[in-house]
């Protein structure tokens, strides 16, 4: 069977709740292999607890959203940074 | 196995009749959705291993192989997902970790369960023991599918199902807790179904 992802523009409205701006059109760079890229470009495995955002260059985890009824948990040890065009 | 049906029908004082009754907030479902925080590892049997490490640092190893030659046991149990849904009935084939731990050496109260492609999840070390935990090779009669955790998945079915780490590959015991996967990203530390232990706070 194939994995259960789509592309990172599936992070656009859980996001765009947490974000005054769209960060799929933001730029991560993954903390494991350095690999830089739009966000609308990570593997998101969301048939899961969370959204799962793993680089699609190393298949690690570069950020990690979970919505609670009343609160959102936003994890992005897996990114060096995130870059904002503004 | 009667462990597993400690908050049975008749343990709260429900006619039978009624059936089994399913933990606050979940919906009972016929199929066995997949969930997946990543890719699914593909472990062939003959480079799989199990290790139980201590917090002294000393390792306990089982190929495949030695796992197939323990004593296996035949649950079958209801199991509860954080996404809501709960399956009756279950039927299991694996190796008890009263089995696998019956000779480790330890004085720890914690676990981080370490799976292949690098998921972990944390519980006590006692809601593995006494009849509560089995290291599942086999589900409904076949080979556990890739899928669902196979070759071998955790399975701790009093506790919501993210607890029943798929492609095991080790315990980690340890003095203090250390919060695993989700539960280092707002899911509950312990996540009992029954007392509805979602998230953090619950
Ligand atoms: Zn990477």
């Amino acid at each position: 069977m194939t994995d259960l992802y789509t592309d990172g523009n599936a992070l656009a409205g859980p996001l765009r709740e947490i974000f005054a701006v769209d960060v799929t059109a933001a730029t991560s760079q993954c903390a494991s292999c350095g690999q830089a890229g739009p966000v609308a470009t990570l593997r998101v495995y969301d048939h899961a607890p969370g959204l799962v955002a793993r680089c699609p260059g190393c298949e690690e985890v570069v950020l990690r959203l979970v919505r609670g009824p009343s609160a959102a948990w936003l994890d992005m040890r897996g990114a060096v940074f995130l870059r904002v065009p503004l | 196995m009667a462990v597993v049906g400690i908050v049975t029908p008749g343990f709260r004082g429900r006619p039978r009749s009624s059936g089994p009754e399913l933990p606050p907030g979940q919906y009972l479902t016929e199929d066995f959705p997949v969930l997946s925080a990543g890719p699914t590892p593909r472990v062939l049997t003959d480079r799989w291993e199990f290790v139980i490490s201590t917090e002294a640092g000393q390792e306990y190893r089982w190929s495949w192989a030695e796992l197939m030659a323990l004593p296996s046991e035949t649950p079958t149990v209801d199991i509860h997902c954080v996404t809501k849904w709960s399956k009756f009935g279950t039927a299991w084939q694996g190796v008890s970790l009263d089995t696998l731990m019956s000779d480790v050496d330890t004085a720890a109260d914690f676990a981080l369960v370490h799976s292949y492609g690098g998921y972990t999840t944390n519980l006590p070390l006692e809601d593995l023991l006494n009849g509560q935990a089995w290291i599942a090779y086999r589900y409904d009669g076949a080979d556990l599918a890739p899928e669902h955790g196979g070759p071998a998945r955790l399975l701790v079915p009093h506790l919501y199902f993210w607890k029943s780490a798929k492609w095991v590959r080790g315990i980690q015991l340890l003095l203090d807790d250390e919060p695993g996967f989700w539960e280092s990203a707002g899911y509950h530390d312990y996540g009992d179904p029954w007392r509805e232990q979602r998230y953090q706070g619950d």
